[in-house]
């Protein structure tokens, strides 16, 4: 089958679906590839590179199955052979225009972006990488507007403090964004309703601020934020409006798949910043983060906060953006060639072919079934319940049950005592101390002389040979003989047992 | 000064060299100091009491059994200790466990035939005397029943250990009440013994001691076997503390208590990390319990290459190896070491993290890996290191499973739940050396094999561990 990788058509598109180093893969997955001339050009790639890689420059919608970054025009779409494959960046849950404009056609399509969040597909996951782009990116356009250095330094010129960074959403972006600010030096401080990621934020040298609810934390079943109820907006909002003020660069991140972005910077939150500082809203396409947000755009507030609401971070690395997410492709295509034939099969028994699957011959399959990731089971919640249950047993006893124990402990020793025979009495008291002894004397005991203190203790439980001992050859000879095979049995543990502790400790040394 | 009071006095002095040994073994110092201190203890107790068996009357047979039993036992127990691998410590230790209970069946034994089956004899006239004829018989009975039940139990566990037996546990219905029901039959037959004494009552308990030591171990599965060898070490001084009971004998009573008591709060101490419960390991009722929560889709596990492996190792800057009975298993200590000298001349930190059940035996690790010569202030606990994960490049999991499951902390419904385990998935990267992805011993599947931060470098730990020296 062929391949053909488009020219973006869209205005300020510079990415391209497929470079030369995902072309040669393609390739030895046995497909052919058909580029558009000029395909790679806004991302440094020339048709040259295209063709020395093993690609044909020629009419990409001739091919049975067409790659891209965005979705084609309906132009484009026209241009489709029958029964031809799509795959692109479709947005299939925001666009139901687009959704059924594609079901139009006896065509294949599948939304690179609706890749289910389990890590079998994290290979194949447009949005992550995008996404880390773009936070990094967004660093990068912040420290642009900014006017003065992101790292702390002492000069002769002067002290420079150090600029104090605020990532609304530690998703990958965000992520991306803590991990690129930090490494620049400044301070950076991250929020996220899920508390699992505080510490993926702390590995990449970020502060978490926790919303504290005071309410049982959740964990996300489907890898991604969710809407949060009415109080939790409520307590994040507070803890917004305390900490903006004191940032330098505010980057928000903060997506709900499907939903319009979460407003989490109020106007007021803006006009308390200090003046020079930057914001850039990453969820800009979704409606924005920050009020005043204008996608696409830099505006400038009233008291002069610069405000980013630029939609195509990712583009701004084209180089970079274009060979991540042709490897995307390159991996779901691998998925999608079981035989590394050059044939496209669609399994739908998959679960993350299911999900990509918007069209199906022209057949629509949208909205697939929903699929559960998160790796942390919700089951456990509703163990939890039981397990405080379970919780008051492995509390320390009373100090009253504690002495009633003891007591009745004391007691039943007395009676043994008291009842046994004078000549046992002694036995007795020397049994229960030599107990207590055993007991205090290896209380300390270090763990990784677990093993020599067994072998010595073995060794000396051979004292069993004095008992042996006292009767060998004093009573009939029977006695006799199985008090020898005693004496030997009891030797070669006391031999041996000692023998080996002193081999075993022989070895143990300091470096 | 009679021979008896000296006697005595040896005894003491023996008693309290044996715990000064115990309390020398507590620590890396002075454990050497330790155990020389026990080789002098039983020097003492041995020759105050050959002196003494002297001075009681022996005849010749008893001598010449004497020299010859002892110096064969010293020889094949000084010939075992210098041939055993590292490796197969654990089967030498319960080995030698059923030979002090054998022995003490022996020694009950004997106090049967010396005493009660000449009731009218000058011994019994002795005890009867002394008002604990009957005290006697109790004690023949309890020595013998002990003895009895450590012997087997030792030896099921040592064909455990050394893999001629199956280590999955033996479950016959209703095993709980086996037990008891044993326990039941031996109070009764010990009263009727105590008021009758008969030789087929002791026949009896012999037989049924057998089987119960028998049963209680079989049903134990292999993953618990540190707490067993440890238990059955405290049980063989019980043994040892039941025949000092029967001979009168004081040092035999303050050894056994000492022995007992340390193994039993030593087993104590290992259920605490392993988080179960103590009464149900010594009824060998643990490792039954079905899991929870079934089969579910963990994901896809990552693959990793010997030469990745030294690559990550290469740039890290801190390392942090946790070993486990696969490392036992495949030998791969001297590898394992010479990878850490190899590390730790590059610059890198290099530490090993041993969980408190780690292998077959506690302390299993540190022994092998004192073997292969890695220094033991690198070699730290569970608890002393598991904070430290979180500022760890790499981690290097060798041929261990339930110790690093992630499913203890984080699935109340798994078999495992609470055990307390190396949180080794909270490092940068782990790296885990496996032969195939089947389950550990407590047949739990591992969530951490799929992590993101987690990768697979399949095959024989020994020949990993030397592709990963060669490509560094």
């Amino acid at each position: 089958m062929r391949i053909g990788v488009p020219r973006e058509a869209q205005a300020g598109e510079t990415r391209v679906a497929a470079t030369p180093n995902t072309v040669e893969q393609l390739v030895k997955l046995g497909y052919e590839v058909v580029v558009e001339s000029g395909a790679g050009a806004l991302s440094s790639f020339t048709d040259a590179a295209y063709a020395a890689a093993g690609a044909s420059i020629g009419d990409p919608f001739d091919a049975e199955i067409v790659f891209a970054i965005n979705a084609p025009s309906s132009a484009q779409l026209d241009r489709l052979k029958p029964h031809a494959t799509l795959i692109s960046w479709l947005s299939p849950m925001l666009d139901q225009a687009l959704v059924e404009e594609l079901a139009k056609r006896p065509i294949t399509a599948l939304a690179l972006d609706a890749v289910p969040r389990i890590s079998r597909a994290q290979s194949m996951d447009v949005l992550s990488s995008m996404a880390n782009i773009a936070g990094y990116r967004a660093v990068v356009e912040a420290a642009h507007e900014f006017g003065r250095f992101f790292t702390g330094q002492v000069t002769a010129a002067g002290k420079v403090a150090p600029a104090k960074v605020l990532v609304a959403g530690a998703g990958v972006a965000g992520l991306a964004a803590i991990g690129a600010a930090g490494s620049l030096g400044a301070i950076v401080y991250a929020t996220d309703p899920r508390p699992e990621v505080a510490d993926q934020v702390k590995s990449l040298g970020g502060e978490y601020l926790k919303v504290d609810t005071g309410q049982e934390e959740e964990t996300s079943s489907t890898g991604y934020a969710r809407e949060m109820g009415q109080d939790y907006n409520k307590l994040a909002e507070e803890l917004y409006a305390r900490t903006v003020p004191d940032m330098d660069i505010v980057i928000t991140t903060a997506l709900i798949p499907g939903r319009p972005a979460p407003r989490l910077i109020t106007e007021e939150m803006v006009a308390s910043m200090k003046p020079g500082s930057v914001i850039v809203d990453l969820a800009a396409p979704n409606g924005g983060n920050v009020a005043g947000t204008v996608k696409g755009e830099r505006t400038v507030s009233a008291n002069g906060v610069t405000i980013l609401g630029y939609t195509d971070l990712a583009g701004r690395l084209p180089t970079q953006a274009s060979q991540l997410f042709g490897q995307n492709l390159v991996n779901l295509v691998k998925l999608l060639t079981p035989e590394r034939d050059g044939q496209l099969v669609l399994d739908f028994d998959d679960v993350i072919q299911r999900s990509i699957t918007v069209v199906r011959d022209g057949e629509l399959t949208w909205p697939p079934p929903p699929v559960q990731v998160s790796a942390a089971p919700p089951a456990a919640a509703a163990a939890a319940p039981e397990a405080a249950a379970r919780a008051p047993e492995k509390q320390p006893m009373s100090t009253a049950r504690k002495y009633a124990y003891t007591g009745v402990a004391a007691v039943l020793f007395f009676i043994l005592v008291a009842i046994a025979p004078s000549a046992l009495v002694p036995h007795l008291f020397v049994f229960a101390l030599a107990i207590v002894i055993g007991y205090y004397v290896i209380g300390n005991v270090h763990h990784a002389l677990h093993t020599p203190l067994m072998s010595v203790t073995n060794a000396i439980s051979g004292i069993i040979l004095v008992g042996a001992l006292l009767e060998v050859g004093r009573y009939g000879t029977l006695v006799t003989i199985i008090s020898g095979a005693g004496l030997l049995l009891a030797s070669i543990n006391i031999f041996g047992g000692f023998a080996v502790t002193r081999r075993m400790l022989s070895m143990f040394s300091r470096s | 000064m009679s021979v008896s009071t000296a006697a005595a006095a040896a005894y003491l002095i023996a008693a309290l060299l044996f715990i000064r040994a115990l309390a020398g073994l507590s620590k890396h110092e002075t454990a050497k100091a330790g155990n020389n201190f026990g080789i002098a203890g039983m020097a003492v107790a041995l020759v105050a009491t050959i002196v003494l068996a002297g001075h009681q009357g022996i005849n010749t047979l008893g001598v010449v059994l004497l020299v010859v039993a002892v110096l064969a036992g010293a020889m094949i127990g000084l010939y075992r200790a210098r041939v055993v691998e590292m490796t197969g410590m654990p089967e030498l230790i319960a080995l030698f466990h059923s030979f002090v209970g054998l022995a003490a069946v022996l020694v009950g034994w004997d106090g049967y035939l010396s005493v009660e089956r000449k009731p009218y004899g000058a011994e019994a006239a002795s005890f009867r005397a002394l008002g604990t004829y009957g005290i006697h018989h109790a004690e023949v009975f309890i020595g013998v029943f002990i003895g009895a039940v450590t012997f087997t139990g030792s030896i099921i566990a040592f064909l455990k250990l050394s893999a001629r037996m199956k280590s999955a546990p033996l479950v016959l219905p209703a095993k709980n009440w086996l037990n008891i029901g044993a326990l039941v039959v031996f109070a009764g037959l010990t009263t009727w013994f105590i008021i009758h004494p008969q030789l087929f009552l002791l026949v009896i308990v012999t037989i049924l001691a057998l089987a119960l030591g028998l049963h209680l171990v079989a049903s134990i599965g292999g993953g618990d076997m540190p707490v067993v060898v440890s238990m059955l070490n405290s049980y063989s001084g019980w043994a040892a503390a039941a025949s000092g009971f029967l001979l009168n004998n004081d040092l035999l009573i303050v050894t056994g208590a000492l022995v007992g008591s340390s193994g039993a709060y030593l087993s104590y101490i290992m259920c605490q990390a392993m988080n179960r419960s103590f009464i149900s390991v010594i009824a060998g009722g643990f490792g039954i319990e079905a899991p929870t929560g079934g089969e579910q889709d963990l994901g896809e596990y990552r693959e990793v290459t010997a030469e990745e492996t030294a690559g990550l190792l290469r740039d890290a800057k801190s390392v942090i190896i946790t070993p486990g009975y696969g490392m036992a298993v495949a030998q791969a200590q001297h590898g394992v070491a010479e990878l850490t000298a190899k590390l730790r001349q590059r610059g890198v930190e290099v530490r090993f993290g041993i969980h408190p059940v780690a292998g077959r035996l506690p302390g299993h690790m540190n022994v092998l890996l004192a073997e292969a010569r890695v220094p033991y202030d690198i070699v730290l606990e569970m608890d002393e290191i598991n904070d430290d994960f979180p500022e760890t490049d790499v981690v290097l999991v060798i041929g261990a499973n339930d110790t690093v499951n992630p499913a203890a902390t984080e699935d109340p419904g798994s078999p495992i739940a609470g055990m307390p385990v190396m949180h080794v998935w909270e490092a940068h990267q782990v790296i885990i050396f496996k032969r195939s992805m089947a389950s550990g011993y407590a047949g739990v599947p591992n969530p951490l094999f799929y992590r993101e931060n987690s990768a697979m470098l399949f095959g024989d730990a020994k020949a990993r561990v030397e592709d990963v020296l060669k490509a560094l």
